[in-house]
């Protein structure tokens, strides 16, 4: 039985693992780091278009701050989201930029004079102040008023994650390269690590920790159509929900990108809409503005989503033997803003469609792209259920996004989660509770069992051809768990995903080496991503209304007054094919932002009984407080700081704010 | 023009180490479909042909840097090579100079590791940054030409195509010539040249190179590998004769 031991294991190597196991090292614990492939590989890589957080540099973002950038995300989420970790996030991105800058993260910078843009399909001047010149630049993204996404180019994730990756090296982190956790070590309370498989030996192993961590990303490989690397398959979620205890919340939110190329689904960044691009239909006509004519292509995600399928439906797409698609023009924003601030958009549609985006314009129809929902933490990145265990990044529903994310907070939040969960880990290991108390006999259970299940796949009798049962859960999620969700189809969906599941179990294999065997990978992933599918579709089917990337046709509006909540799935014993569903309400009588029209979409919602008094009071708390700045306000109405720890409190300078 | 697909034959330098099976050619045939790129040929093949075969693809699209091999003899990334710019047969191997794992998959994430570690691939400074505090200024101009050399995807295909790193195991190569460029033009980045000299000034760094430009051609990035080993060669002289 091979066992390694060390203070914090983090499982993923993102931008929100590396981020976390640098936090816990430079606090003087051991990291491990595992991670299916070389960490620079991982898909915050794909990231294009950029990272948010108020620093008000340029013309369009003067003003900007914490406040308007929580507003923003609090609409965006569809009032979904946990408001206070909402704050927390907003408070520590400006940190997490400057780190990022100091680490080597190329940032556009700002650039004083005028200077030519596009905006609503005009040219426009923008003079840009001298005091900001050479300061971190922004550009625009949708569901935001200020101009607050920072950016390298369209190549953000790239140079973040290449950045922290050597920050990893630089504090001589060890990476475990090619290894999977499959299952994580526990008693029913308390974490203790994951069993380990090396994906070129096979061989498993134990890794005991006193902290684990999970930071594996999205699921969006349960879907067929999606912008997601392949190993976006949400293993590390699905681990969590395996152990009975941790919860995974709403995880029917998914999140579906407007401007993927048709049909591949590879992503062109919202930078393109950002930065002037339009959407237009078969005749070439710019339909956006007719559905939402304040934000028209810069609505936030899940409105232009569905107003594209909207439109598609109405029979104005663009017919191919592949189905229908939309056009992206970015033509209008010249050769050399495309060559230079848009090269990986010209490099894919070179590579993939074989057109040059300055002259031709692009093909596009939406596609599955994040899941806000994941592994239930609290504001510091402990997982519920399982002490010992914390998760960040996407894999984890710290809930900063609620039912829709901005465009831009992901990656800021990877950074941030981790740098808030790398300090709590470091605490955790430094405390009592953080003693490792665990008997080898519970260890080689666990690994015992893992290697049970490989070589019943192996060896068993079964018939069932793993490949195609992933490309039915596949087609199953894309058809009928989508943009426009509908009782019936939900319904049919989540009978049909319980009978893959139950088929799942009689996968046979016809390769039966242990080692590198991608069949057996296949088949063993395909086993808990159906887990996580029937989260979704269930979540979804019993979700009776509409709200943010949730979408009911037959539930069409928000409603407050029932579902102003967050699912809680967890999944008891190996034979249930249905999770167990609860709910946790959130707190009207203590939101700073309470429940409201989100400046676009549809303005329909039935109201929370306590939303009206809380609407109230909040008005009086900033009449009471006229004459206080906007920290004061902003105190009184939702205190966060216990919340921020200790290396990251202060308050955020701007060019031209005062901060006392 | 004919409208039946065309058949090919993808021949793959097939081998598994782990289970002592040597190296050897096999071919599996696809049928051809529009806009189709090797890592949809590919897939299909392990789908219905051969559930072993190995290979790394990550992201798909160009961005991760997993999925170089040589094609036809060519050091490239599968996926963004269509089947249209290619013969009926197209012969793929795993990527020489780095450790085998199977069929075309090598491990590059160990070798970039170790040039990251050998060649400290970080920025070196001694002040802690005021994180709640404006960032240093940094000229536009220079932070996009910062970007031009960070855009390095560490494929490896540079490597592959090098000709000195075939005989010379300890030959940092195009891409740890082109990382120390970068950091060298980083104003964050307080080493010297004296520094990078300590790095590179020798016939594992920049004078063992040849500029043969096996790999300046293949970058499927672009990077301006050519002008920055030239150019690094000649501060590197600067120093060494100092
Ligand atoms: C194409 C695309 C473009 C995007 N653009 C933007 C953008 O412009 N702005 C923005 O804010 N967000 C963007 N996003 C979203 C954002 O990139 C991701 O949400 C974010 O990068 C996720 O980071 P992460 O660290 O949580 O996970 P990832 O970067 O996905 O990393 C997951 C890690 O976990 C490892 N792993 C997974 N499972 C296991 C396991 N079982 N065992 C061991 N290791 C495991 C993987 O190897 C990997 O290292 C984009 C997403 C996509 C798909
Ligand atoms: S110029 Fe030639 S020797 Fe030098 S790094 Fe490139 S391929 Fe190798
Ligand atoms: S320099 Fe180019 S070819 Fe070499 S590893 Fe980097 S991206 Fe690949
Ligand atoms: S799979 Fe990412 S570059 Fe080819």
């Amino acid at each position: 039985m091979r066992i390694v031991y060390t203070d914090v294991l983090v499982v993923g190597g993102g931008l929100a693992g590396l981020r976390a196991a640098v936090g816990a090292r430079r606090r003087g614990q051991d990291v491990i780091i595992l991670s299916l492939v070389p960490p620079k590989r991982s898909h915050s890589a794909a990231a294009q278009g950029g990272m948010q957080a108020s620093l008000g540099n340029t013309f369009k973002g003067a003003g900007d701050n914490e406040d308007v950038h929580f507003e923003d995300t609090v609409r965006g989420s569809d009032w979904g989201c946990d408001q206070e970790v909402a704050r927390l996030f907003v408070h520590a991105a400006p940190q997490a930029v400057r780190e990022l800058a100091a680490w080597g993260v190329p940032w556009n910078r700002v650039k004083a004079g005028p200077r030519q843009v596009v905006m609503d399909g005009q040219h426009v001047t923008l003079t840009e102040p001298e005091a900001s010149h050479g300061l971190i630049a922004a550009r625009d993204f949708g569901g935001t008023k200020k101009w607050r996404t920072c950016y390298v180019s369209d190549g953000t994730g790239h140079a973040m994650l290449y950045a922290v990756s050597d920050q990893a090296v630089a504090e001589r982190i060890p990476v475990h390269e090619r290894t999977e956790a499959v299952a994580l070590i526990h008693d029913g309370t308390r974490c203790h690590g994951a069993i380990v498989r090396d994906l070129v030996t096979g061989e498993l192993s134990a890794y005991v920790a006193k902290a684990t961590c999970i930071a594996t990303g999205g699921f969006g490989r349960i879907y067929r159509v999606t912008t997601n690397a392949l190993i976006n398959e949400g293993i590390g979620a699905a681990i969590a929900l395996e152990t009975g205890v941790a919860t995974l919340a709403n995880m029917e939110a998914v999140q579906f990108h407007p401007t993927t190329i048709f049909p591949a689904g590879i992503l062109v960044t919202e930078g393109c809409r950002g930065d002037g691009g339009l959407l237009k239909d078969a005749s070439g006509h710019r339909f956006m503005p007719d559905y939402e004519p304040e934000k028209k292509e810069l609505a936030s995600r899940d409105v232009v989503s569905r107003r594209m399928e909207e439109h598609i439906r109405a029979g104005h797409g663009v017919k191919t033997r592949f189905g229908d698609h939309l056009w992206l023009d970015i033509t209008l924003l010249g050769a050399q803003h495309i060559n230079g601030k848009l090269r990986e958009v010209k490099e894919i549609c070179q590579h993939f469609l074989g057109i040059d985006p300055v002259k031709d314009m692009i093909p596009v129809r939406p596609a599955q792209h994040y899941s806000m929902g994941g592994i239930r933490t609290d504001a510091a990145g402990q997982a519920r259920g399982l002490a010992g265990l914390f998760a960040c990044g996407e894999a984890a529903c710290w809930d900063l996004h609620g039912f829709n994310r901005l465009g831009g907070n992901s990656v800021a939040e990877t950074v941030v989660a981790g740098m808030i969960v790398g300090e709590t880990m470091a605490d955790f290991v430094e405390s009592s509770a953080g003693e490792l108390q665990v008997s080898t006999a519970l260890v080689r259970e666990f690994l015992e069992r893992e290697q049970a299940k490989i070589d019943t796949l192996l060896h068993g009798n079964g018939k069932e051809n793993a490949s195609e049962l992933m490309r039915r859960m596949q087609d199953i999620m894309t058809e009928k768990v989508g943009i426009f969700r509908r009782g019936d189809l939900l319904q049919e969906a989540v009978d049909e995903l319980q009978a893959l599941l139950l088929r799942s179990r009689k996968i046979g294999i016809d390769t039966k080496r242990a080692g590198a065997n991608p069949e057996l990978v296949t088949a063993y992933r395909l086993q808990k991503m159906l887990k996580l599918a029937l989260c979704v579709a269930y979540g979804a089917l019993q979700r009776t209304e509409s709200r943010g990337a949730h979408f009911r046709e037959d539930y069409p509006r928000r409603d407050d007054a029932s579902w102003l909540k967050r699912t809680l799935a967890t999944w008891h014993d190996d034979f249930q094919t249905l999770p167990t569903l609860a709910y946790e309400s959130l707190d009207v009588t203590r939101m700073e932002l309470p429940p409201g029209w989100r400046g676009y979409g549809a303005k329909n919602a039935i109201e929370h009984p306590a939303t009206e008094a809380r609407v109230a009071e909040v008005a009086t708390i900033r009449s009471a407080f006229e004459r206080a700045d906007r920290y004061t306000v902003q105190q009184a109405l939702m205190p966060f700081d216990h919340l921020v720890p200790e290396a990251f409190r202060g308050r955020n300078a701007r060019p031209g704010e005062q901060t006392s | 023009m004919s409208t039946s697909p065309r058949i090919l034959t993808l021949r793959v330098l097939r081998s598994s180490p782990v289970e002592g099976e040597a190296p050897h050619w096999e071919d599996f045939r696809v049928e051809e479909a529009e806009g189709m790129t090797l890592f949809l040929a590919l897939t299909e093949v392990r789908e219905r042909l051969a559930p072993s075969l190995q290979f790394d693809f990550v992201c798909r699209a160009g961005i991760c840097g997993s999925c170089g091999m040589l094609i036809d003899g060519k050091p490239g990334l599968a996926c963004c090579a269509l089947t249209r710019d290619h013969g009926t047969t197209i012969t793929l191997a795993p990527l020489p100079v780095f450790e085998l794992i199977g069929d075309l998959s090598v491990n590059t994430g160990k070798w970039m590791r170790g040039t990251a570690e050998r060649l400290e691939t970080w920025i070196h400074s001694a002040a802690k940054p005021d994180l709640t505090a404006v960032e240093p200024r940094m000229e536009p101009e220079l932070a996009e030409a910062i970007y031009e050399l960070d855009r390095c995807i560490e494929c490896g295909c540079c490597v592959a195509g090098c000709g000195t790193l075939r005989m010379r195991e300890e030959f940092v190569g195009a891409i740890g010539l082109n990382k120390i460029a970068r950091f060298r033009l980083d104003p964050r980045d307080e080493r010297s040249d004296e520094d990078f000299y300590d790095l590179i000034g020798d016939d594992t760094g920049v004078f063992g190179c040849m500029s043969l430009l096996g790999c300046h051609d293949v970058c499927p990035k672009g990077l301006p590998l050519q002008t920055q080993i030239a150019f690094l060669r000649r501060k590197m002289v600067a120093v060494g004769l100092k």
